[in-house]
């Protein structure tokens, strides 16, 4: 499979073929499905979800800590137990995965398009530009993300907008020097010296010529980073410091359970926890995929 | 060398400089600590007085002024919670968080080096492929929850060990340590054991990569045709090749593992600077926020520092590209 011809068999596009490529593994299947699965679930979660958690007139009090399977008090099944304030952790998990997953992607997105942006016009421009934007980078790596994005929120304050802000200036060094990296070998291929000397403006020799044969290494990255970033969040959740009480997001619903641990109440903090990391992994593993099927020299 | 060296210094505290700027205005420039340190019912003339006590009432440029001309004498401000000096809080709590980063470092080896030679000396067997599985977990998983896993599992449910705070501690030439005797040690681990998850990850990778380049190598052929053991060959021969770049990788993480125990420290209430940090940040005590911050910043720049020059101590082609370049 490895092995896969690189040449182009005629009416079969290399889009096809990548496609047939990633699917030859039925694990592939697998991954894929429970994504395609997850996404669906974040996007119709106001749908799906037994209750609006954030509807106070749906809530009772006296529903409060129920574990998992109880009854409610007009006879409703909580399935997954409710939280102190007696919202169903169904519910409210339907809805976090909707804010964790949102928040993951649209910072990754945007993090992705301008790291590579930056990290493509370093490498063409060269010389002082390319050292300068490259010390910032590593200067910038040199630090942990967590770190720099607690900063940057006790700067901000709390906000969905604010926590994707934060991301993006943490990401964007990541696709700047793997686009670079990537740039550097495509920049002195053929197809770019004919652009050259074809005399093309240089916004397109960048971005019609050189960006899009970087693309391959940037979306695995960009996947894997989904996920980076998605465990990012929660994590700043945890800390308070991320999404608002209002808008909870999975890493909120833990941290909202993590008093009622100690008393036993596991259902708060485990069920929010096992759907982050059920996001988690099968991102990652779609991400192996793809790195098997969009690079095959690092395959192992 | 001497060159290199002045160069170096001198682009390390351009860094600190820089970081100090960018510190300091992020978190001056946002909110204003008087709404939460007053007393809800105070009037506008006590919220100025505060402001006025606390210096926040000058202008940016001015405190920032300040801030420079104190910090360059050791005195990074006092607290507005404490009233003692910001400086003073991080340094009492340090020994605590250092504790935490060096027993999570040793146990990350301890975890890490034996399941990677392991995955490097049988990279086909199944148990290879589980451990790594396992430590693809440990990369991606967020750290936190499996924090709170692990204090539901042995805390609670299983009541062996405590679930937070720090232990009894012993004075070690005058530095409180809790490691010395069994009860401290029984508060260490478990915050300790998910500090070093994700650094167990990291060596067992890099052990299972060195592994499988060192079996390859002469040497390992050699001591093979010598009629050496493999037990001997593998403990005495590949371990000791493969420590260099773990060793190396692990001094340059531990900056980051003391960065990381803010999360580690707030799932196990631990009371190191980590957990002051995320306090503070709920409390705007910037002053002590600033503190932290330039306190990581040059810990961070301190260990590259000594890598770098180490590096180009030992292989003089680093000193000569920097020269050219």
């Amino acid at each position: 499979m490895t092995d896969a011809p690189f040449i182009l068999d005629r009416g079969e596009s290399l889009w096809r073929q990548r496609v047939s490529q990633f699917f030859a593994k039925p694990s592939a299947y697998i991954s894929f499905g429970l994504l395609v699965l997850l996404l669906l679930i974040a996007v119709f979660a106001p749908w799906i979800a037994p209750q609006n958690p954030y509807d106070l007139a749906q809530l009772d009090i006296m529903d409060g800590r129920l574990p998992p399977g109880s009854k409610s008090m007009d006879g409703k099944t909580f399935w997954l137990g409710t939280d102190e304030q007696g919202r169903d952790m169904l519910s409210a998990i339907l809805y976090g995965l909707r804010i964790s997953l949102f928040v993951g992607v649209v910072s990754t997105f945007f993090a992705c398009i301008i790291g590579a942006s930056i990290g493509v016009f370093a490498a063409y421009k060269g010389g002082k530009v390319e050292s300068f934007v490259m010390r910032l980078v590593d200067l910038q790596l040199s630090f942990p993300a967590i770190l720099i994005a607690l900063v940057l929120l006790a700067a901000f304050g709390r906000g969905i907008d604010k926590v994707i802000i934060a991301l993006i200036i943490v990401q964007w060094a990541y696709y700047a020097r793997t686009v670079r990296g990537n740039a550097l070998v495509e920049r002195n291929r053929d197809y770019m010296e004919a652009a050259r000397s074809l005399a093309l403006p240089r916004s397109r020799i960048l971005f019609s010529h050189l960006l899009p044969n970087c693309l391959p290494p940037l979306i695995v990255v960009a996947t894997v980073q989904v996920a980076h970033a998605i465990a990012l969040e929660a994590t700043l959740s945890f800390l308070g410091v991320g999404v608002p009480v209002t808008e909870p997001s999975l890493g909120m619903l833990i941290k909202n359970g993590y008093d009622y641990l100690m008393s036993g109440k596991y259902w708060i903090s485990t069920w929010p926890g096992l759907a982050l990391v059920l996001a988690i992994v099968v991102i990652n593993l779609v991400g192996d995929r793809l790195r098997d099927v969009l690079n095959p020299r690092l395959a192992k | 060398m001497l060159a290199y060296l002045i160069r170096r210094v001198g682009q390390a505290l351009l860094v600190i400089a820089a970081m100090a700027t960018i510190v300091f205005l992020s978190i001056y420039a946002v909110g204003n600590p008087v709404d939460i340190l007053a007393n809800p019912n105070a009037d506008a003339k006590e919220m100025a007085e505060i402001s006025a006590r606390l210096g926040l009432d000058k202008p940016l440029w001015e405190q920032f002024g300040l801030f420079v001309w104190n910090a360059l004498h050791g005195d990074l401000g006092r607290s507005f919670v404490f009233n003692e000096p910001a400086l003073k809080l991080i340094i009492q709590r340090m020994p605590a968080t250092l504790e935490l980063a060096f027993v999570a470092l040793i146990m990350s080896i301890v975890i890490g080096i034996p399941l990677g030679v392991w995955a490097g000396l049988k990279p086909d067997a199944w148990s290879s492929r589980t451990i790594m599985s396992g430590s693809i977990l440990g990369f991606s998983l967020p750290n936190f929850w499996i924090g709170l896993m692990l204090i539901l599992l042995f805390a609670v449910q299983l009541k062996w060990l405590p679930s937070g705070g720090r232990g009894p501690t012993t004075n070690l030439f005058g530095i409180p340590v809790s490691f010395l005797s069994w009860e401290g040690l029984r508060y260490l681990l478990l915050p300790a054991f998910t500090l070093a998850l994700y650094k167990a990850a990291l060596v067992i990778r890099l052990s299972r990569s060195g592994t499988r380049e060192a079996v390859l190598q002469d040497y390992v052929r050699f001591a093979r045709a010598k009629g050496l053991s493999p037990t001997r060959i593998v403990l005495v021969h590949v371990l000791k090749n493969i420590m260099i770049p773990v060793v190396t990788i692990l001094g340059l993480e531990l900056g980051s593992m003391i960065a990381f125990a803010v999360v580690t420290e707030t799932v196990f209430a631990y009371p190191g600077m980590g957990k002051l940090l995320i306090d503070s940040i709920g409390r705007l005590d910037r002053p002590v926020i600033v503190a932290y911050l330039m306190m990581v910043v040059v810990i961070f720049v301190v260990i590259n520092l000594i890598v770098d020059l180490l590096y180009a101590a030992l292989d003089p082609r680093v000193r000569l590209q920097e020269s050219e370049g």
